[in-house]
Formats: C-alpha cells, structure tokens, sequence
C-alpha cells in the first residue's frame, strides 16, 4: 500500500511537468487539461528538449533519471543507444540548463540505472515484473522504452495503472 | 480548481501554437536544387527509392523508420515512436528548414551508411519523396 501511494505522488510530478510537454506536441488542450493535477507547477518548456529528442522517442520526463546519468547521456549522443543524435554544443548546453535542474533527485530514482536506461532502473523492472517477455515484443509495442504504447496517457506524463492498456 | 484548469488551458493553448509554428526558410524544391547544384547532376527519383529502401551496410534502411511508403507516419524502428512523413504532398513541414534538413541528414546516414551521404544521394532521396502523392 505504501509503494502504491508513493507511485502516485510520483505520478502527480510527472503530470504537472508533462502537461508541457504535451502541448508541446500539439495534442489536444482539454486532454492536457484531464491529464494535469493540483500540484501543477509553470514549468518553462524547452523546445529544443521537444523538437530533438522527442522526435525518436516519447518526452521522457527528466525526473526518471538522476542528473549523473543525463548528463553522461548528454555527453555522448553521438553514441546514443546505437544511433548518431549529435547536436550543436549550443544545443546541447541549451537541453542540460533546462534539464539537469528537473533531474530526478527523490529516493527511487536517486541511483544511477544500469546502462543508463530508465528500463533498466530497479523500480522500472519492479513495477513491471507481470509483464511476460512476449508483450514487450508484439509490434504494436516493439520496445520497453515505447512507454506510450501502453500507458495511453504517457504523452501527459500520466503512467497511473488506470489508464494503462496493453495493445494486441 | 476551475481556475486552475483555466490557467493550464491557456497555457497549453499559447504553447500550443507556438510548437506548431516552423522556421520555414527554404523549401523542398529548393533543397532539391541544392544538393543538385553540389553534386553537379541531376537528381533521380527512381535511384533515389532504390537508395531509401535498400541497406547499405547496416541494419537499418531509411526506411526502416521512415515506412516504405513515406506519405504515412511511420514508426521509429527502435523505439515505436510515431514519425511524420518525410513525403512534401504528406507533411508541409518536410524540408521547410535548411539546418534541420542537414542535420537529419547527417545523423540518420550515419546510422544507415556508416557514413556521411554524398549531395547527389540526398539530391535523389529528395526527388524520390517530391514525387510522391498522398
């Protein structure tokens, strides 16, 4: 029960945060407005944050990781997971003054995850345990880091267990 | 609490249209004439599909993310993510800002070709995609 009620207090941050992110990505107001919570707080949107790292992959809210690993991640995005994502110096520094104040800092995301990858982090694997190797797999989904393709209001940086929907 | 909601729809409006808003300072067809102009030739569509579907050394081909038939969002081959079509007819945004134009260009070769691509293969993927209908 405890884990539970800490989960959504995690929920809530996320939500505050990605409704930015959301608008960002042009999805519908009212939907961002459902998505939202009381602890909304203004959060200045960096729209390099959006235009070059969501365009391969789901905004992935800052507070996931700790500020150790995005920063390695910064550093290093000609070698990002397999993929060349190399930006501008000034591009770079302009994503890590917005995101390595919002990194995660809180006691379940304190610890670097292994290989740098928030599917890899210990409350990652735990909040997943149920989920079979096979559904990972299936094409509606193909990835861990496809977060929206089960979590429908992920875009919203909503990841409670009531919206999630796992695709055939 | 309904004023909240007020204040967050508004705020998703403004940053809303200001997300939509692209720089829009060239246009595809002027970017074909470019790369045609740097590789002193000119451009043809049918090398360029036999360029976006084919691997050239490694596992990916452009149109692994950028679907077969790039009039369609397509879905990034690793991490599911939806992408806008690369086709012109399909998405007015494709190939509307000279920087972000080179800067694909250079990531994503790098991740089909090892390599950087030449003037004249981006000049055909470019032909390739202007011809292409929704």
């Amino acid at each position: 029960m405890r884990g539970r009620s800490s989960t959504h207090r995690t929920h809530r941050r996320f939500g505050a945060f990605s409704l930015v992110l959301l608008t960002a990505l042009g999805i519908g107001a009212s939907t961002a407005v459902a998505g939202g919570s009381k602890d909304f707080q203004p959060l200045v949107l960096s729209e390099k944050y959006r235009s070059e790292c969501a365009s391969c992959h789901l905004a992935y809210p800052p507070a996931l990781l700790p500020l150790a690993t995005w920063r390695r991640l910064l550093g290093s995005l000609d070698k990002h997971y397999g993929v060349d994502a190399s930006l501008e110096p000034a591009e770079v520094l302009e994503i890590s003054k917005w995101l390595e104040p919002l990194a995660g800092t809180y006691k379940k995301v304190r610890e670097e995850p292994q290989d740098d990858r928030i599917t890899k982090a210990a409350w990652f694997v735990r909040e997943h345990r149920k989920i079979e190797a096979e559904v990972w797999l299936r094409e509606s989904i193909k990835s861990a880091a496809n977060c929206a393709a089960c979590h429908t209001t992920a875009e919203q940086g909503n990841y409670n267990d009531d919206f999630v929907r796992i695709p055939k | 609490m309904f004023k909240q909601n007020l204040q967050q729809l508004f705020l998703a409006l403004v940053l809303g249209v200001a997300a939509t808003a692209h720089a829009g300072d060239t246009t595809p067809a002027a970017q074909l004439q470019r790369f045609e102009a740097a590789a002193s030739r000119p451009a043809s569509a049918d090398n360029g599909r036999i360029f976006f579907t084919s691997t050239h050394g490694s596992k990916w081909t452009c149109a692994s993310c950028h679907g077969e038939s790039p009039t369609k969002v397509s879905k990034h081959a690793s991490t599911g993510k939806a992408i806008d079509p690369l086709a012109p007819a399909a998405n007015p945004d494709a190939f509307t800002d000279d920087a972000r134009v080179d800067k694909w260009f250079r990531r994503n070769c790098k991740d089909v070709l090892s390599r950087e691509c030449t003037a004249a293969e981006k000049s055909d993927v470019i032909a390739f995609l202007l011809a292409l209908k929704p």
